[in-house]
């Protein structure tokens, strides 16, 4: 019989991953225990996933927090921070979020230089953008803005012309759009089982 | 300081006044005074004798509802409580070990050669951290086990309080799963989902923390009968159309090899592999971990895999042309460079945990399910073969094997400074003990030989700390085996640098009557260390030489009876003298000092790039 290893006809075999880096969203529901979020953050930097941002608030169920990363990576490196994050005990579900269809918004405060002289400009630009302006100092005023991360990147890039003293960004929020859910219940339902093996 | 005026009798009130409250950070609040109880229930020990039921006793009660009969610990302040109370709880047996890393090991050991749930035991500080290698050594091998460790009382967490440490956060990134317990109540709960976690799946290590104030205080709380543990361990329902995939595969395969992992042992599915490789006629290669699913002596049985594997079994790896990775992880030891791994072959990966699947190697088909059952799916969909018409394969097969099939003793016993050959010694234990013990490796040369020359049989009777590679293992895990399985003989075998680590053991094993021998492969080097020297490094031997003390009077005085061979010839009877022991023994094998371990893949080199001698010839391996 033929030996198949010729050299020729060798393929090389390809390292998983296609290296191709994207921003994607992934959701964590995940149980309000002391130590999630440290169990995510340690697996996050212990498996060398590179994440933008990660966000954890309540949800609509008591005892349940829901997390949204922002991962940059390939979509292989999706599929395995979504498989090791099933692993950890304390999550109950993760699902990666498709670009379309999908609302994502992050929350921003600017703190922008406005002196007299061109405060007027500054008030102007963040009518523009609709964002709130939450306080007025005696030479800066602090504005509030809520969107998409294109938009906030905007607003910021308009705002540093006149001086930007201090921001925060809390990174994105995300959920999808129209009747599509993260469906837990289920899941909830599924988990009784008894606390000794037959065999034991 | 203000002075409280209105006559007090609170004892705080008194110490108020006379002003030794005053170092008491919110001197007055209710959390103040609570750190203060807690402090003085650090240092009074003192309890009733006749006494309500504890936390510790709610613990003792909830391990032996789990079957646990045997825990390996070690004592210390905040874990007093618990021993206090174990007369009243004679089904548990404690093995007091003599270093807490040893306690770990030997769960891990009393684990693999049962195929119960190991438990270990220690306080909190130094004696949790001491845990540690042994917990990450079992992590990284997948092995069931419930670490326990006490922790100072609640209130005092975060205090930096004597022999504190924050375990859990230590633990975290290298277990299954970890708790804190500060409540008493809780604990028969937390240690039902321990073990169910530790072995539901892949299995793991768990961890549970517990503080001082919750095995101390009354519980009536019991063992729950169902637990509820919504998103964990899921059954993943198999994808029909990988299945399928798969079976069409194999179907059109001319050169498939079944690569068999540690999952197979795990998942109790060595008669399903082999029902599966003999309706096939698939041959089967076997990792480190995965050495024992299979018995050496089958016709399908082709060899140990990988870095130090043979080289009839990487080049049949290297030509073939599908591979069926069944309950294994494709580790680096196992592929080398991945780009040229394999390189005509299509994979079928079946692994129990999906992050597995594609992790470290792109493949064809992954199936996510457990091997008990995904095995016998692809048994059935499968056509069943005969060896007539994989004839031309098994010839080519059976020609490499015999090409590689070499040894380096010669005849004599003896390698070519005249000390015993490593490969002789190893082959010599595996016949005279029937290949019927169990064989716990440590770490280095000698487990690669135990590995290659073994010759296994019987599942779980191959231990080997795999994944972590620790040194220090094999006594302890011994130990851990020989009470697991008590069935048959256990044998640690062992270089000169491991038993160095965990020497101390030897007192455990007399102390507490456990028959482990072992078999010293003593090369005056860390051997493992030194021929990567040799090879890598251009021959600069730093620190690899490794004086070490005259074993036989070590052994004496432990009072475990020693034998010493130097000679081949004074092999057998060095063994059969040990075997006649009611109780531990051991070998002194003195081998040669500078024999390799060969084939060797270089790192970062490929499966194909194997060195097989080195320096003055084949001849002289
Ligand atoms: C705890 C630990 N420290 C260091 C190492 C690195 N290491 C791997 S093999 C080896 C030498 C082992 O020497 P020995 O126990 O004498 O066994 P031999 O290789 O000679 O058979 C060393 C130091 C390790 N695996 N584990």
């Amino acid at each position: 019989m033929a030996a198949t290893n010729d050299p020729a006809t060798a393929m090389e075999r390809s390292v998983p991953g296609t290296g191709e880096r994207e921003r994607h969203t992934i959701v964590a529901i995940v149980y309000d225990r002391p130590g999630v979020l440290n169990r995510v953050a340690s697996l996050t930097r212990a498996r060398n996933f590179n994440i933008e941002s990660l966000t954890v608030g309540q949800t609509e169920r008591s005892g349940i927090s829901r997390m949204t990363i922002t991962l940059n990576g390939d979509a292989f490196a999706v599929e395995q921070m979504t498989r090791q994050l099933q692993r950890l005990v304390d999550v109950v579900t993760v699902v990666s979020l498709p670009r379309e269809g999908t609302i994502r918004h992050e929350l921003v405060l600017i703190k922008v230089s406005a002196p007299a002289a061109h405060r007027a400009e500054v008030l102007k630009a963040a009518e523009l953008y609709k964002a709130a302006l939450v306080d007025l100092g005696d030479d800066t005023v602090v504005v509030e803005y809520a969107g998409t991360q294109q938009d906030v990147d905007s607003l910021i890039g308009i705002l540093a012309g006149f001086g930007i003293r201090e921001m925060v960004r809390t990174g994105a929020v995300a959920m999808s759009r129209g009747s599509a859910i993260v469906e837990i219940d289920d899941i909830l339902r599924s988990g009784i089982v008894p606390a000794v093996p037959p065999s034991a | 300081m203000t002075i409280e005026k209105s006559p007090e009798t609170r004892p705080e009130a008194a110490a108020d006044r006379a002003g030794i409250g005053r170092h008491v950070p919110n001197s007055g609040s209710a959390a103040a005074a609570e750190i203060e109880r807690a402090r003085s229930a650090m240092l009074d020990d003192s309890r009733p004798r006749s006494r309500a039921r504890i936390g510790a006793d709610a613990l003792c009660d909830a391990l032996v509802a789990q079957g646990v009969d045997t825990i390996f610990g070690y004592p210390g302040g905040v874990i007093l409580p618990l021993y206090d109370i174990w007369e009243a709880h004679p089904d548990l047996r404690h093995v007091l070990v003599r270093h807490e890393q040893g306690a770990a090991h030997a769960a891990d050991g009393y684990a693999r050669a049962s195929g119960k749930v190991g438990v270990c035991l220690g306080t909190s500080g130094p004696g949790a951290t001491n845990l540690v290698t042994g917990i990450a050594t079992a992590q990284l091998d997948s092995i069931p086990m419930v670490a326990i460790t006490g922790n100072v009382p609640g209130a005092l967490i975060g205090k930096d309080a004597f022999q504190e440490i924050d375990i859990t956060g230590i633990t975290l990134p290298m277990t299954k799963h970890n708790f804190l317990v500060r409540n008493a109540d809780d604990i028969p709960r937390v240690i039902a989902e321990a073990f169910h976690i530790a072995r539901t799946g892949r299995p793991g290590p768990v961890h549970v923390d517990i503080t001082k104030d919750a095995l101390t205080s009354e519980t009536e709380a019991v063992s729950p009968a169902t637990i509820d543990l919504p998103g964990f361990g899921k059954e993943v329902r198999v994808d029909a159309a990988a299945l399928i995939e798969a079976a069409d595969a194999i179907e059109h395969a001319q050169r498939p090899v079944i690569l068999a992992g540690h999952g197979i042992l795990l998942g109790d599915a060595v008669d399903e592999l082999m029902a599966f490789a003999e309706k096939t006629r698939i041959p089967i290669a076997w990792t480190l971990l995965g050495i024992g699913a299979v018995d050496e002596r089958h016709p399908l049985a082709y060899g140990y895999m990988g870095m130090h594997g043979w080289k009839h079994v990487n080049r049949a790896i290297q030509s073939a042309d599908l591979l069926i990775a069944l309950g294994m992880r494709f580790d680096d030891r196992v592929t080398g460079k991945v780009s040229t791994y394999a390189p005509n072959a299509r994979i079928i990966h079946v692994d129990i945990d999906p992050s597995e699947i594609g992790k470290n190697v792109a493949v064809e088909v992954g199936i996510v399910g457990d091997v008990k059952w995904v095995i016998p799916a692809l048994t059935t969909a499968a056509r069943r073969r005969t060896d007539e018409e994989r004839a031309g394969y098994f010839a080519e097969l059976a020609e490499m094997r015999a090409a590689s099939e070499t040894v380096s003793w010669h005849g004599s016993g003896a390698w070519k400074d005249g000390l015993l050959s490593a490969d002789y010694v190893i082959t010599r234990l595996g016949e005279l003990t029937g290949h019927e013990a169990s064989y716990v490796a440590d770490v280095g040369q000698h487990q690669m030989w135990l590995a290659r020359y073994g010759g296994f049989r019987r599942p779980n009777s191959h231990l080997s700390s795999g994944g972590l590679g620790t040194m220090g293992y094999s006594l302890p895990a011994a130990m851990g085996a020989a009470l697991g399985n008590p069935e048959v003989e256990t044998w640690a075998v062992c270089g000169d640098g491991g038993l160095q680590m965990v020497t101390q053991e030897l007192m455990t094993v007399v102390a507490d009557r456990i028959p482990v021998k072992i078999a010293l492969l003593d090369n005056k080097k860390l051997g493992m260390i030194r021929q990567w020297q040799e090879i890598i490094y251009s021959g600069n031997y730093h620190s690899s030489t490794l004086p070490g003390p005259d074993w036989a009077k070590l052994c004496e005085a432990y009072g475990v009876p020693c034998f010493r061979a130097r000679t081949p010839d004074e092999v057998d009877p060095a063994i059969r003298a040990a075997q006649a022991v009611d109780g531990p023994a051991m070998v002194w094998f003195e081998t040669a000092e500078t024999q390799n371990v060969f084939p060797m893949m270089p790192a970062g080199k490929g499966l194909s790039d194997l060195i097989e001698t080195w320096g003055e010839g084949a001849e002289e391996r």
